[in-house]
C-alpha cells in the first residue's frame, strides 16, 4: 500500500478521523525505537503529546484548520524550540532552554505541526556528513545503511524524513549546502528558499549573511507545503525580504517550453561519472517531455565560489561564536579567575574540534593586517559570483547540476579526508548559496543502492519555477 | 595572501584574540591543516581586477524603522532563567579588575 502523503494526512486529520494524541503516540514509539540511527539529539515527547491533545479538543470544537495541522514536524537542533534544550549539536549550549520559539516555530504551530524533536547536525552546521558532531553528541546514520553518512549539516532531518513510514516533514537550515547535501544522501526532498524569505529569528546563527532556514520531505510537495507555511516577512528579522511568493505546486506538473541550463563544471573533474550519468539521465526524460536544455558554463563560481564562500562563512562564524562564554547560558563552570580566563577556559572544554578549527580561521581572516586580503576579498568576489549567475538567468528558467559529486559516502572513507578535500565536497551546493539563490535537491535515482541528488537553482525569488521543474522530473519517475 | 605563513606564534595570537587555549597536540595538527586552507584559498588571489562593491548580502536590503514604542521584550526572570551565575536579579560574572 502505498503511504499516506503529508498532504493527505493533514487534509484528513482536518476532519477528525485520525485521533492525534493516539497517532502521536504511535509516532514517538517509532522514533524511540529509531535510536541506533542517532536522528535526534533530544525527542519532545511532552510537547508533542500536549500539542496533539490541544489538536483534539480543536477538533471537536470545530475549529480544525492549519496546513500542517497534526502533522509530525522535526527540526534542526539550531532552531530554537521552547522549552526544548536547543543545542545546534555543541556541548556548549548544554542544558540552554530557549524561552521563546523562533519564528518559524511559531508558524509551524500556528498552522497545527507537532514538533517532535531536534535533529542531529554537524556542530553549528560546520561539516558535510553530520560527522564533526559536538563533543558527547552521536553522529546520525544513514537508514539506507549504517556504514554511511546522512551527509551534512542537517543529516538527522534527512535520514529522518527518509527514514520514517509515516507522514513526516523536518524543518532544516543551510548555510553553503546543508539542506541539499543530505537530502541528497538520504534520497529525499531538500527545498531551500531564497536569502530572507524565511526568518531566521530564534536559529542559533552559523554564518549570516548565509544561513537559510528549509525544509525536507519525502516529496516536492511535502517540502514545499512545510516551506510555504514558514516562509514570509518578520519584523523580528532584519535581513527578512516583505515579498509574497507561490509555491503552490502545480496541479500537472510539466516542464514543456522551461529553458534549462546544464552547468557544465558539475558534470566533470571530480564528479563520480556514475553520478553525472544519473542526473543526466533525469534531464534527458525532462528533455523528452519538452524541456529545451542547454549547457551553460559557470566558470567563476566553479574555481572561486568555494574559498570564497569559506572565507566569508568561517569570518562571520567566528564573530557568531564569540557570544559563548559561559555566563548567560548553556555550559557553565565554576567561576574563578580573570573573564578572559574563565571564557577561554570555558570554550576550551565545549568546543568541537572542527568548531575551534573555524573559529581560528575566521578570527585570523577578520584581523587587522589580514581583513582586506581575505574577508574584504571574498565578499569582493561574492559580487562576481552573483552577478554571473544573474547573467545566466536572462538565457534560463533554472538551472541544473547533480547535487554531491558522489553518493553517501562510508565512515571509513570520511576519516581519511582532510579538512581542505571535505570542503571540496560542497562544489555543487555552495554557488547556488553563496548567492543567496533558491535551490531544491530531489532524488534522481540510485548508485550501487544509494541515493543520488539533482539539484535545480532559480534566480533569488523564483521558487515557484523550482516546485515546476522538480515535479515534473518527480512525475516521470 | 599566498605569501602569509602561518607559524606557532601567530596561531597562538589568533588563539588568543579567539578566547581559545590550544593544546600542544592541537597546535600540531592545526598548523599544518590551517597552511593547506589558507593555501586553498589564495586562489582567490587570482582575479586581478577584482574591483566590484563588495556584498555582505546577497540579496540587497533597504533600511526599515519601526515607531518609536515599547515593544515586548524578555522579563528579568526569563532573561535570568538559563543562567548558573545570578546574583541579586543580575548575571554574575568573572573578574574584571583584580
Amino acid at each position: 500500500m502505498k503511504a499516506q502523503s503529508a498532504l493527505e494526512f493533514v487534509a484528513e486529520a482536518r476532519t477528525g478521523r485520525i485521533d492525534l494524541e493516539e497517532n502521536t503516540h504511535k509516532i514517538l514509539d517509532k522514533v524511540f525505537a529509531s535510536e541506533k540511527y542517532n536522528f535526534f539529539n533530544s525527542v519532545s515527547k511532552d510537547l508533542a503529546l500536549h500539542q496533539a491533545k490541544e489538536l483534539n479538543a480543536k477538533v471537536k470544537s470545530g475549529k480544525a484548520s492549519g496546513k500542517l495541522f497534526g502533522l509530525p514536524v522535526s527540526v534542526k537542533d539550531c532552531i530554537c524550540v521552547k522549552g526544548i534544550e536547543s543545542r545546534a549539536g555543541s556541548r556548549i549550549l548544554s542544558g540552554y532552554l530557549p524561552v521563546f520559539d523562533a519564528t518559524v516555530i511559531a508558524k509551524a504551530k500556528a498552522e497545527g505541526a507537532i514538533i517532535i524533536g531536534k535533529t542531529s547536525q554537524d556542530e553549528f552546521g560546520f561539516g558535510t556528513f553530520s560527522a564533526n558532531a559536538g563533543l558527547g553528541f552521536k553522529v546520525p546514520k544513514n537508514p539506507l545503511d549504517f556504514e554511511r553518512a546522512c551527509g551534512g549539516s542537517s543529516g538527522g532531518s534527512a535520514g529522518m524524513t527518509a527514514f520514517a513510514d509515516f507522514p513526516h516533514v523536518s524543518i532544516s537550515e543551510s548555510t553553503g549546502g546543508s539542506i541539499a547535501c543530505p537530502a541528497s544522501f538520504c534520497g529525499v526532498a531538500g527545498f531551500t528558499p531564497t536569502y530572507g524569505l524565511v526568518s531566521r529569528y530564534g536559529l542559533i546563527d552559523y554564518a549570516n549573511s548565509l544561513d537559510k532556514i528549509g525544509s525536507m520531505g519525502k516529496t516536492v510537495s511535502e517540502s514545499s507545503l512545510l516551506l510555504e507555511a514558514i516562509a514570509g516577512h518578520d519584523e523580528k528579522d532584519s535581513t527578512s525580504l516583505n515579498e509574497k511568493i507561490s509555491f503552490s505546486p502545480a496541479k500537472s506538473p510539466s516542464a514543456k517550453g522551461m529553458k534549462i541550463g546544464v552547468i557544465k563544471e558539475f558534470f566533470g573533474q571530480g564528479i563520480n561519472s556514475g553520478v553525472s550519468r544519473i542526473a543526466w539521465d533525469s534531464i534527458k526524460k525532462l528533455e523528452k517531455e519538452g524541456a529545451k536544455i542547454r549547457e551553460i558554463s559557470l566558470p567563476l563560481n566553479a574555481k572561486y565560489a568555494i574559498p570564497a564562500y569559506y572565507i566569508i562563512a568561517m569570518a562571520e562564524s567566528s564573530t557568531n561564536l564569540a557570544k559563548y562564554c559561559g555566563m548567560r547560558y548553556g555550559a557553565h563552570e565554576s567561576l574563578s579567575g580573570s573573564f578572559n580566563e574563565y571564557f577561554s577556559k570555558v570554550r576550551s572544554c565545549n568546543f568541537g574540534e572542527e568548531a575551534k578549527r573555524r573559529i581560528l580561521l575566521g578570527t585570523f581572516a577578520r584581523m587587522s593586517g589580514f581583513r582586506d586580503a581575505y574577508y574584504l576579498r571574498a565578499m569582493k568576489a561574492r559580487t562576481r559570483l552573483i552577478n554571473e549567475f544573474k547573467t545566466a538567468f536572462k538565457d534560463f528558467d533554472v538551472l541544473v547540476n547533480p547535487t554531491m559529486p558522489v553518493p553517501a559516502p562510508k565512515f571509513s572513507e570520511i576519516e581519511k579526508l582532510s579538512p581542505i578535500q571535505q570542503y571540496a565536497m560542497d562544489l555543487c551546493t555552495v554557488p547556488a548559496n553563496l548567492a543567496g539563490l533558491p535551490h531544491i535537491s530531489i532524488n534522481a535515482g540510485l548508485l550501487q543502492k544509494m541515493p543520488v541528488g539533482i539539484m535545480f537553482t532559480a534566480g533569488h525569488l523564483q521558487e515557484e519555477r523550482l516546485v515546476q521543474a522538480a515535479s515534473a522530473l518527480e512525475a516521470l519517475k | 595572501m599566498a605569501g602569509i605563513k602561518v607559524d606557532k606564534d601567530l596561531l597562538q595570537r589568533v588563539a588568543a584574540n579567539a578566547r581559545l587555549n590550544l593544546t600542544d597536540a592541537e597546535i600540531k595538527k592545526f598548523l599544518p591543516q590551517m597552511h593547506d586552507i589558507l593555501d586553498a584559498f589564495s586562489r582567490l588571489d587570482e582575479p586581478a581586477d577584482l574591483n566590484e562593491e563588495p556584498s555582505f548580502q546577497p540579496v540587497p536590503l533597504k533600511n526599515v524603522f519601526r515607531g518609536d514604542k515599547a515593544g515586548k521584550c524578555l522579563s528579568q526572570e526569563e532573561a535570568l532563567s538559563n543562567t548558573k551565575h545570578s546574583k541579586n536579579g543580575y548575571f554574575k560574572g568573572p573578574k574584571v579588575v583584580e
